[in-house]
């Protein structure tokens, strides 16, 4: 983790409740922070492949620059924007903590 | 077992994208597996597939489209060169070949600078930088290279000789920047056997690799600028090599050719001004007006020193026409009503459906109905293709604040960035996208298509999509209403609009021509009414290519939320000369125009309006007559709300009208909102939209003279509230008033 980026534990169980209440919109500032550093500090992005508009997504990733392939994960289907950034919030902190989100 | 990702296999493009009835429009398509295809003309009623939208529908047309049609393959060949046809390059023994470059990609791969060089063959030759960067004189299969790279984006001199009776060839290279310490330069020299004839034109900044349907191929592209390209029919030494550098070589006994890039400018040729005046043509139309290697800081407009920009930027990844060959013309019928139409092609074998849309626009010269919307088809021509969410990863998730999504429109992208760029992306070296075509096939100019990364998991609608609602809209409330488009606009001035009571924006007008902003200018002060339903509108200037069709150039200059930054020194417009950049700083504030201007972008989720205590003066309350309380748009199919996205809003000290009236304003925007740079002048914590009371959008309601009026809501997803509810709703109320009000002739105010 580069220096200039603060050192407070941000994996709180308190943001962790906050997102799963809220996975869309307004964010308190700490919940902002830890969404910028998990979505941003990657090397292949979580992303979506949406099998039909506004009702079915899986998940995939996708390294930054052109032509990077996109990469299918898993087999889980989702039904809802939300469902799938709770899901991508959990994969998120595991990889960062090792800890599982229940 | 990992499932198959959604497949794109049809593509297509037509050359029009307004076309008035009885015309004819010209389908360009490939398919990739697919044998055959059935074609109709259909009308589109809704590209809705929000579940609270209207859902999408469209209408067939019957016309003489309607059949089946063999599929075949066809390909865009991206990359941007010059060729030169005729003699006296083929057969040329001795040579001399010189210029100045400005290389952005050295040592990515081998690339061609200049030669007569056929590349399937190896024949001929041909000036080069090898895959190290360094200068190198291909002759047949046989190279010599000066060993040096070139340094990335520093002007250096390079050239290559031959001479026939010696057998002798020699490349030099030295670099113009100096850097003490720094060997800047290179020479190697050797014999080779002459090159045999290539069946080859001459070419600048690719090999020639053959043609496709009598147009010439390029193959191993230079990236990067080259200026003062010269060709002699001996080997020359140094000291003459220094006197054909000038801009205005003068007549030598062994020039060839001087390409002078600073004539023509504005035009997709190259003018020789050696003797035998082999004048040649662009390819992808690479970037002109560009910076030379003379440039000496003092001159910032190309037209006042033409000499100084005699620079071609060229990109291995530009495209202006893909050159496809027609599947079909079609006349359309001479009563089409005017609307949004498609080409719909539908695969023979599994179902697969591309449309290729367009508009038909009232038959010229008349109009057939009170009210036009004008399609924002400059905007759609800089957002096409657009590619931020495709290459942006994690970035953009933090960015956008969801996640992205990718349909079968955006995986064909990411795997086909030959199709070339937006106004919004970088070419393969790192520079502006200043041209952007729609003589190719436009991913995100489809019907039923959101984008990838505006709103939640990609669910937001663009541009054309996020304008289709209002004409849905119109339909539903039974309001007559003509399509008419930037273009027609650019091109027809205030004769187009004229017949028309109102005019109604899309929902992000944001790319506007001088003759198009005149055009709406003079229209306003002469008793026209708009409708201004989007947000950052009126913001950007670009310039139509003046021969070309289907072309426009941006230059992101000065200020402005900018995804590239043009350099200094290339502010203005080689189509036109004109100086490019936004709208307010050329003496035309937006806010003057509309009352308001663009405040804050967000793109997660959207807010709602309140209404001011102006707006229940009973001079103004007609507008929201029949709305209860005093919110408006807190639904919607874009964000959840009609304030949101990019919003605008009223400032006096920007230009906003001192008699218009603020009926509402938005409120509660997310910490995803910004102001534009244009609004930041220092750094502070307390810009984003939970704690700064700029970021809101701005309803707007002002007379302009001789009875004319300009409503405005300054919220790209306003028109996503419109049909919420089968248009049982605040914001499908308070437009329809207004669109009625306007449409009485009798003025706002008496004068």
């Amino acid at each position: 983790m580069p220096a200039a980026v603060e050192t407070l534990n941000l994996f709180r169980r308190e943001l962790a409740l906050e997102f799963r209440r809220t996975p869309i919109g307004r964010h308190s500032p700490d919940l902002r922070l830890l969404l910028n550093r998990m979505r941003t500090q990657q090397d292949a992005a979580y992303v979506l492949i949406c099998e039909e508009p506004f009702r079915r997504w899986r998940l995939a990733r996708k390294k930054r620059g052109r032509g990077q392939a996109v990469e299918p994960v898993g087999d889980r289907v989702f039904a809802s924007p939300e469902e799938a950034e709770w899901e991508v919030f959990r994969l998120r902190w595991k990889e960062m903590t090792g800890e599982e989100l229940a | 077992m990992t499932p198959a990702l959604p497949r794109k296999r049809m593509v297509g493009y037509a050359d029009r994208i307004s076309v008035a009835p009885g015309e004819t429009i010209r389908f360009m398509a490939s398919c990739e597996g697919v044998a055959r295809y059935r074609a109709a003309l259909v009308r589109i009623l809704s590209g809705d597939r929000h579940p609270q939208g209207t859902p999408f529908a469209e209408e067939v047309v019957p016309s003489a489209a309607d059949g089946t049609y063999a599929g075949r393959l066809q390909v865009v060949r991206a990359g941007s060169f010059a060729h030169v046809d005729g003699a006296p390059f083929a057969g040329l023994r001795s040579f001399t070949l010189q210029a100045m470059l400005w290389p952005t990609a050295p040592g990515r791969g081998r690339q061609v600078v200049m030669g007569c060089r056929d590349e399937a063959a190896g024949t001929g030759y041909a000036l080069v930088l090898d895959a190290a960067g360094a200068a190198a004189l291909e002759i047949g299969g046989r190279s010599i290279s000066a060993g040096v790279p070139l340094l990335e984006r520093a002007w250096a001199f390079v050239a290559a000789t031959y001479d026939a009776a010696t057998g002798r060839a020699r490349v030099v290279y030295e670099s113009q920047a100096v850097y003490p310490g720094m060997a800047l330069k290179g020479e190697a020299e050797a014999a080779l056997p002459p090159p045999a004839p290539a069946a080859a034109p001459f070419t600048l900044a690719a090999a020639f690799a053959g043609t496709e349907h009598g147009r010439p191929l390029g193959a191993a592209f230079f990236n990067g600028k080259i200026d003062i390209p010269r060709v002699a029919d001996t080997a020359l030494d140094r000291a003459a090599m220094e006197t054909l550098r000038r801009p205005a070589p003068a007549p030598a006994r062994h020039l060839v050719a001087a390409w002078d890039f600073a004539r023509a400018m504005g035009t997709d040729r190259i003018e020789d001004a050696g003797p035998h005046r082999r004048h040649g043509r662009l390819v992808n139309l690479p970037t002109r007006a560009m910076k030379g290697h003379n440039w000496t800081g003092e001159t910032f407009a190309w037209p006042q020193a033409p000499e100084q920009y005699g620079a071609i930027h060229f990109h291995d990844d530009d495209v202006y026409d893909a050159g496809w060959l027609p599947d079909l013309s079609l006349a359309l019928p001479d009563d089409l009503p005017s609307g949004a139409y498609a080409l719909r092609m539908t695969a023979e074998d599994d179902g697969e459906v591309e449309r290729i849309p367009f508009f038909v626009r009232p038959p010229r010269g008349r109009a057939t109905a009170e009210v036009a919307f004008l399609a924002p088809t400059a905007s759609y021509m800089a957002y096409a293709n657009e590619r931020a969410g495709i290459d942006g990863g994690g970035y953009l998730h933090a960015f956008a604040n969801h996640l992205l999504a990718y349909g079968p429109e955006d995986l064909w992208l990411n795997a086909h960035a030959e199709v070339g760029l937006s106004h919004y992306d970088h070419h393969s070296d790192g520079s502006g996208v200043a041209y952007s075509s729609r003589l190719r096939p436009i991913l995100n100019l489809r019907p039923g298509v959101t984008n990838c990364w505006i709103g939640a998991a990609g669910t937001a609608p663009w541009q054309y999509n996020a304008d289709l609602p209002l004409l849905d809209w119109a339909r539903q409330q039974g309001i007559a209403c003509d399509v008419i488009t930037d273009e027609d606009l650019h091109h027809e001035g205030l004769a187009l609009l004229a017949p028309y009571k109102a005019i109604m924006t899309g929902s992000h007008p944001e790319y506007w021509s001088k003759a198009m902003y005149d055009a709406l200018q003079a229209y306003l002060a002469r008793g026209g009414r708009l409708m201004y339903l989007g947000g950052n509108g009126f913001y950007w200037r670009v310039a139509f290519h003046p021969e070309l069709p289907g072309v426009i150039e941006l230059r992101r200059t000065e200020d402005g939320i900018r995804d590239w930054v043009a350099e200094g020194g290339e502010y203005y417009h080689a189509f036109t000369g004109e100086y490019g950049g936004m709208w307010s700083r050329m003496g035309r504030p937006i806010h003057a125009l509309a009352g308001i201007g663009m405040a804050a972008q967000g793109f997660d989720v959207s807010s709602y309006y309140r209404r001011t205590a102006a707006s229940h003066d009973p001079a103004h309350a007609w507008v929201f007559e029949g709305v209860a309380g005093d919110i408006v748009g807190d639904f919607g199919t874009v964000g959840g709300g009609a304030a949101g996205l990019e919003v605008d809003r009223y400032d006096p000290a920007q230009g906003s009208p001192p008699h218009a009236v603020v009926l509402a304003s938005s409120e509660m925007h997310s910490d995803t909102y910004f102001p534009p740079p244009d609004e930041v002048h220092n750094m502070s914590a307390l810009l984003d939209g939970r704690q700064n009371p700029r970021v809101r959008a701005d309803m707007v309601l002002f007379p302009t003279p001789n009875g004319g009026a300009v409503f405005s809501v300054g919220s790209i997803s306003w028109i996503g509230s419109l049909t919420w509810n089968g248009c049982a709703n605040s914001v499908s109320r308070v437009t329809a008033n207004v669109l009625r009000r306007f449409l009485d002739p009798r003025p706002l105010v008496e004068d």
